[in-house]
């Protein structure tokens, strides 16, 4: 095997059309999409194209679509934008850190957090969002699929349970892992707003999206020229934009055929894994937990020697464990929020699929954990 | 005109016949560093670079044995013209209230002697800047003369790294770890002119990609004080393997430390370097007791430096800082001797249990191993 790309949460290659359109866009349009010229209009013209095609990957009208620098800005713009007169936010324990950090920091300033403890299987407690809702409860912000285990939060009950308890309360989704992947209509769901990245579905870096609903009034996080209908001032990011948009559209076609595919890989490699010992899996194959994730705990060996050990045949996975006490700050705090045990926590690995794995990466992979795994577990004990 | 007075470390003048040797060798390192292009004067105790740059000034800062590089103007042999050269040096520095003038005459038929130079030019002075005095013993510049060829005048001097001229001691063979420790103690020996290789061991998967870059990347940090520096990579998994498997969990430290100390002589062979050195300092960790230290160091034939041996960590992380390694050493990846601690190593080894221990093991032919898979990087 040249090389098996197990990593695709952590970012995926980008498709060719991307970065030829990536390249098309830096060569011929180069202009500033504001300027009053044609080469300007030109410009805006791409941008307003890939709008377009990215409000088409979540239900959206495209005039909703405020382009941002990535998943992180979305998320960050839509808490901090919301929450600008203070109040009450529910989350839950098991967001991305862009999400988490920032409500760490908002609570030392004396902004009320209430965190969703989630089940064994990285599912948010129902009965715990609908005894926290309150009259000042502003907004729900919870991700759509987790980047750790691959958990799919029940959207449609959590907006549910939010819109009977509360008329105030805005709700936003941190919909980076599942965008082109799950199926997502943010008028069928009735969102506030969603965040999105582009790198995610083999599009450029750099560049993410955050869908305002229209008539929701926010404040905007960085000031300036007033682009992005003054919520996101700063010349426009064209060769990302429109990456981005060409990589939306292609995550819509052929969608139930590619997401068959990652389906028959994640299947497979846990049949497969049957035949090591002393493994759990800690995101089973279910309706409950989206495919492209498999996170699985290999005990008695330390994820992150696992990771380097699978280097060497040129296999890339992540770990969302630290390696040390030292690390601590670092320490994965999804798994423990699953009721992990910490020796399960210290050997997780997760291996990320795009529709581009094969079986035979499987195989490969099987082989090389292994003649790993019995070298790595003698010094068990 | 302007041009460079280097001066370099008295040590050097204090060499006897092999004088010539130091200052050769100096000033074949303060051309491999500023390039062969400058025109360079030697003098007695001091070289002239008819070149004159911010950059060409913080090199020389960084070349070993350099005390001071002062910028001096080169003016002709008159009162006038080196006393308004005098008082431009001084106006170039802020805010001088006290001064005195030092003369040296080189050319006798210079009329005036030196004395009299100093009480010509400090005269003038005196006249030309308002509210400045002179304070024979304890002056906040002193403006220096000279008068040779042409007369060279300067008073600003900026402070050079001091020590020996690199590579005048010999080559020794440095144990780089990730930490702040062994970086100061190369630093310090590469000071005092001994060429440096580094050993480094690597624990692949136990340790990081990363953690090997950074030792990359403390090497480079160095070099920008030596020049090119061979770095040894040598594996190292097999052998604590081998300790953890067939040793008892206590002895682990010790053990492993006598292998690298082993290793390191092997790679100074390679080298023919002659001494290995060490970021030891007593009593800081476990592995750096005496009783530990007596014997790591047992079945050693070459000398070993330990530079940092009696300094304070705070005193060596400010040298850290000062060198610019620190930023380097305290990034959070392990290397292989943060990987397996025991829990309660041993802090009174005793020798012959160790080496009854290492009985159990192939020393011998796991070291040739570990030095057949070695990788070597040049770093620069």
């Amino acid at each position: 095997m040249e090389l098996v790309y197990f990593d695709n949460s952590a970012t995926t290659k980008p498709h060719k059309q991307v970065i030829e359109e990536v390249a098309l866009c830096m060569e011929q349009y180069f202009a500033n999409p504001s300027s009053a010229h044609r080469l300007g209009v030109e410009a805006e013209k791409k941008a307003k194209a890939a709008r377009t095609k990215v409000a088409a990957l979540i239900g959206a009208v495209p005039q909703d679509i405020v382009f941002t620098s990535g998943g992180s800005e979305a998320n960050n713009t839509a808490i901090l934008s919301m929450m600008a007169k203070g109040g009450h936010i529910i989350s839950s324990g098991i967001e991305h850190p862009s999400v988490i950090r920032l409500l760490e920091s908002m609570e030392a300033s004396g902004v009320e957090v209430t965190y969703l403890e989630v089940d064994g299987n990285g599912l948010v407690k129902l009965d715990q969002l609908e005894a926290a809702v309150k009259d000042n409860t502003r907004l729900v912000t919870i991700m759509h699929v987790n980047n750790e285990v691959g958990s799919i939060q029940p959207i449609e009950d959590i907006v549910r349970i939010v819109r009977e308890k509360s008329r105030r309360a805005r709700i936003h989704v941190d919909a980076v892992q599942s965008a082109g992947k799950l199926e997502l209509d943010v008028k069928k769901l009735d969102i506030d707003m969603l965040s999105l990245s582009a790198h995610k579905i083999h599009g450029p870096k750099g560049i993410g999206a955050l869908y305002i609903r229209s008539g929701l009034d926010l404040k905007p996080l960085i000031h300036g020229g007033g682009q992005e209908r003054g919520m996101r001032s700063g010349t426009e990011n064209l060769p990302g934009i429109s990456g981005f948009g060409t990589a939306a559209s292609a995550a819509l076609e052929n969608r139930q055929e590619k997401a068959g595919r990652v389906h028959m890989v994640k299947k497979y490699f846990i049949e497969r894994l049957s035949e090591i010992s002393d493994i759990s899996i800690n995101s089973p194959i279910d309706d409950r937990h989206i495919d492209n994730i498999l996170n699985v705990s290999f005990r008695g060996v330390r994820g992150e020697v696992l990771l380097h050990a699978l280097e060497d045949y040129r296999i890339y996975v992540s770990t969302g464990s630290a390696c040390s006490a030292k690390q601590s700050e670092h320490r994965s705090h999804v798994l423990p929020a699953l009721g992990l045990r910490e020796c399960d926590v210290e050997g997780a690995i997760r291996f990320s699929f795009s529709y581009e794995n094969t079986l035979a990466e499987v195989d490969y992979t099987m082989e090389a954990l292994k003649k790993i795994l019995p070298f790595l577990r003698r010094l068990r004990g | 005109m302007k041009c460079l007075l280097v001066k370099y470390s008295s040590e050097i003048t204090l060499k006897g016949l092999n004088r010539r040797q130091f200052e050769d060798g100096l000033l074949k390192e303060v051309r491999r560093r500023i390039g062969g292009e400058h025109k360079i004067h030697k003098e007695s105790g001091r070289f002239f670079v008819y070149s004159y740059s911010d950059e060409i000034i913080k090199e020389l800062q960084k070349v070993f044995g350099i005390l001071r590089v002062a910028v001096a103007d080169i003016v002709e042999k008159d009162i006038e013209d080196i006393g308004r050269a005098a008082v431009e040096q001084i106006r170039g520095m802020k805010n001088v209230k006290t001064f005195k003038v030092e003369s040296k005459r080189g050319d006798k038929s210079f009329p005036l002697n030196s004395m009299e130079l100093s009480r010509e030019i400090g005269g003038f002075v005196l006249k030309s800047i308002e509210g400045i005095r002179v304070d024979v013993h304890n002056p906040e510049v002193i403006v220096s003369v000279e008068v040779r060829d042409k007369a060279y005048v300067y008073a600003k001097e900026y402070e050079g790294v001091g020590g020996m001229p690199y590579k005048s001691a010999g080559k020794g063979m440095l144990l780089l770890s990730g930490g702040i420790d062994s970086p100061v103690a190369g630093f310090m020996m590469a000071k005092r002119g001994l060429e440096l290789s580094c050993v480094y061991y690597h624990s692949h998967p136990y340790t990081s990609e990363r953690a090997k870059e950074k030792v990359v990347d403390l090497a480079r940090k160095l070099s920008e004080y030596t020049g090119p520096i061979k770095l040894y990579v040598i594996p190292f998994t097999r052998i604590q393997m081998e300790i953890i498997e067939k040793c008892r969990e206590d002895e682990l430290t010790i053990i492993m430390r006598r292998f690298m100390m082993k290793l390191a002589e092997l790679a100074a062979a390679k080298e023919r370097a002659k001494a290995l050195v060490t970021g030891e300092s007593l009593g800081q960790v476990a592995s750096q007791t005496l009783d530990s230290i007596f014997v790591t160091n047992s079945e050693l034939e070459l000398p070993v430096f330990r530079p940092l041996i009696g300094m304070d960590k705070i005193d060596i992380m400010d040298i850290s800082r000062k060198i610019g390694t620190y930023e380097i050493s305290i990034l959070p990846y392990e290397d292989c001797c943060t990987i397996f601690v025991p829990k309660h190593p041993k802090t009174r080894p005793r020798l012959v249990e160790i080496r009854a221990s290492e009985e159990k093991l192939d020393a011998a032919g796991l070291m040739m191993e570990a030095m057949e898979n070695a990788e070597i990087i040049v770093v620069e």
